[in-house]
């Protein structure tokens, strides 16, 4: 029999019982709307994060003090100086900036209005280290940065807090006991996949920092920028073999410091992410599966339901691969018809989703091809049973069936 | 494998039962439904089966239908023996040579009369506006022009066996095989579905092979044949194709609208 008229053939049956077919394709909807949402947020959150960490800075290593078998916190490793900064910044090639950070989390005050936020001292390779980009104002000036002078630059979120919708370049805002003038501040970048407040920042000369409210000479991180023409694996272990030398580390013993690479946690990241995406994905394919369930299911009702039916068909001369063909097709044109519906709504919803949580949408033309394959499949795979069960059928039996 | 059921060569007898047994059961328990049977029905004869029922006549019916083979003797189709067939040729056989008419109609529901009649050229491949034409063609045989789009619960029991008759002649058939027609029908729908089966029999020439235990109903075919524990009891026929008894029944006569 044409291929064409079973479709048609197929169609029919699924008009005329449609109330039935919208529930039995309701698990194939619900199932592809899952599998195409779960790994389009997926897909988002990845290139979300990606594209936070490459905003953090490019080809960005970060030397902290401490050993990577004991937290920082814990570890008695010295701090960095000054003397490390400019010797990482000066003697290392492949190195672009190299910026100092002290940090401490205080409370800034102008007017009558307060924010807890985190100071950090550093200096002006701070903005490139970061690709920090200037909404207004100017960098520190060398005086400044050599001298300590009370100055400061504010990130989006401190003066959105303080100042609202006034200009802050001029004002002096009073951080502890410092007083410092607001010499520029930065454009925003946002909230980190981690939820924390990236423009919530104030930066001030980092001696300024360490004489005024650190009372140290300490330099707790080195963030350290690296040519493009050079590899970070390289920088990194330039850096390595530069700190071992000036901290005496002896050929046996540990280091008590730490190269970060961002680039190794941007891969991790991602991993983790498209672990996480392949993951629901895979509990999206289980609905999906149940749904394939729901299909056989009815399709088993169908044909015992349809039992004279097959009967009629096959006494005037349908053969049972014709019988076959027939329930099988009407299985896997609910199955798709179901596979569209699905990926209708799975984009809809991610879409949804994506600005509800301000993900990326990524639209994913494979993932489209894929469900609506996978759809196909399961019409297929559990059409099958109760097809072959209604080609099997003895068409006397069939035909007295009631 | 087609080729092998159109080998059928028109000088055989259509139909030749030889000896038919079917044992249903094994060893002890089995059951002699048919207990040599031997019949010879050729092109263009209207026969009636009759016999209580247990007699075998639903059995002989199933075989003759292909539906079911014989466990013993022969069964020849114009001349090809129907063993030989395997289950797929057997739904040729069935595709291309026979019509099927039964007691309870065996419509789709909720399809179209049209759509009914179109089914069993739907297995044949044909092309859809040729299946509508000649869909067309059958109800008008069966008087039933101008009700095609009429769904089987939207007819009358009458209409809806009048439908079933154009569904089994819609493919010319060489056979037609009606078990029990007019069971589900009162005496004055029966005596039109008698009348035209009748009138196909003797207007265009089909076979028609028919089970019933009604011997008014009998009485429409030219041949009554008797079955009885499995065996023909007695199989007779009216003096002549065109009795007088039978012309008084008006087969010119147009068939009204049941």
């Amino acid at each position: 029999m044409i291929l064409w008229a079973t479709f048609l053939m197929a169609l029919r049956e699924i008009r005329r019982n449609a109330m039935r077919s919208v529930l039995t394709t309701l698990g194939v909807v619900i199932g592809v709307a899952a599998v195409i949402a779960m790994v389009t947020l997926g897909e988002g959150a990845t290139a979300r994060v990606t594209g936070e960490i490459s905003g953090l800075g490019r080809n960005m290593l970060i030397v902290v003090p401490g050993s990577a078998r004991r937290s920082a916190a814990i570890s008695n490793a010295a701090p960095f100086d000054r003397d490390d900064v400019r010797a990482i910044a000066t003697e290392v090639p492949g190195v672009r900036a190299a910026a100092p950070s002290a940090s401490r989390p205080i409370l800034a005050v102008y007017g009558n209005k307060n924010w807890s936020t985190i100071v950090t001292g550093s200096d002006n390779a701070f903005f490139d280290v970061r690709s920090w980009t200037f909404l207004a104002g100017r960098r520190f000036e060398e005086a400044e940065l050599l001298s300590g002078a009370p100055v400061c630059v504010i990130g989006a979120t401190v003066r959105k807090e303080l100042f609202g919708a006034t200009d802050p370049i001029g004002a002096a805002i009073r951080v502890r006991n410092v007083a410092c003038e607001v010499v520029g501040h930065l454009d925003s970048k946002g909230r980190s996949t981690f939820g924390d407040d990236q423009d919530d920042f104030v930066v001030m000369p980092l001696v300024t920092f360490q004489r005024r409210i650190a009372g140290n000479d300490d330099v707790a991180a080195v963030f350290v920028s690296a040519d493009d023409t050079v590899s970070t694996e390289e920088v990194q272990d330039r850096l390595e073999i530069l700190m071992r030398q000036r901290r005496r580390i002896g050929p046996a013993d540990e280091d008590d410091f730490l190269v970060r690479d961002m680039k190794e946690i941007t891969r991790v990241l991602e991993t983790a992410t498209g672990v996480l995406t392949t993951l629901l994905g895979a509990i999206a394919a289980v609905s999906l599966l149940v749904g394939g369930i729901g299909i056989m299911n009815v399709m088993l009702v169908s044909v015992t339901e349809r039992t004279r039916e097959i009967g009629v068909r096959l006494a005037i001369g349908a053969r049972e691969r014709e019988v076959l063909l027939q329930f099988l097709v009407e299985a896997v044109v609910l199955s798709t018809l179901g596979g569209l519906l699905g990926i209708g709504l799975g984009l809809a919803g991610s879409y949804g989703a994506a600005r509800a949580l301000s993900l990326p949408f990524v639209f994913l033309p494979q993932i489209i091809v894929i469900a609506f394959v996978f759809s196909a499949i399961v019409g297929i795979a559990f059409g099958f049973f109760p097809a072959r069960k209604a080609a099997r059928l003895n068409p006397i039996d069939a035909l007295r069936y009631e | 494998m087609s080729g092998r059921t159109r080998t059928g060569d028109a000088s055989f007898p259509l139909i030749e039962l030889r000896d038919v047994e079917r044992v249903y059961g094994k060893a002890e328990t089995e059951v002699k439904a048919l207990a040599g049977v031997n019949l010879v029905i050729e092109e263009g004869e209207f026969v009636a089966v009759m016999g209580a029922s247990g007699s075998g006549k639903s059995t002989c019916m199933n075989i003759l239908g292909c539906l079911d083979v014989p466990t013993g003797g022969e069964y020849r189709f114009r001349g090809v023996d129907v063993r030989t067939l395997s289950r797929d040729q057997l739904a040729l056989l069935r595709r291309h040579y026979l019509g099927f008419v039964f007691q309870g109609f065996n419509l789709l529901a909720r399809t179209s009369a049209l759509e009914n009649v179109e089914l069993p050229l739907v297995y044949r491949g044909i092309s859809a506006r040729e299946r509508r034409a000649r869909a067309m063609g059958a109800l008008d045989r069966v008087g039933l022009l101008g009700r095609e789009k009429h769904t089987p619960a939207e007819l009358s029991g009458g209409q809806q066996q009048r439908v079933a008759i154009a569904r089994a002649i819609v493919s010319d058939p060489k056979l037609v095989l009606a078990d029990e027609p007019t069971g589900n029908l009162d005496s004055v729908k029966s005596v039109e579905i008698m009348e035209l089966l009748t009138r196909l029999n003797r207007g265009h020439g089909i076979t028609i092979v028919m089970v019933t235990h009604e011997p008014e109903m009998a009485a429409f075919a030219s041949r009554r044949v008797h079955f009885r524990d499995g065996r023909v009891e007695r199989d007779e026929r009216s003096a002549t194709s065109d009795s007088g008894a039978f012309q008084t029944l008006s087969v010119e006569q147009p068939i009204g609208t049941a």
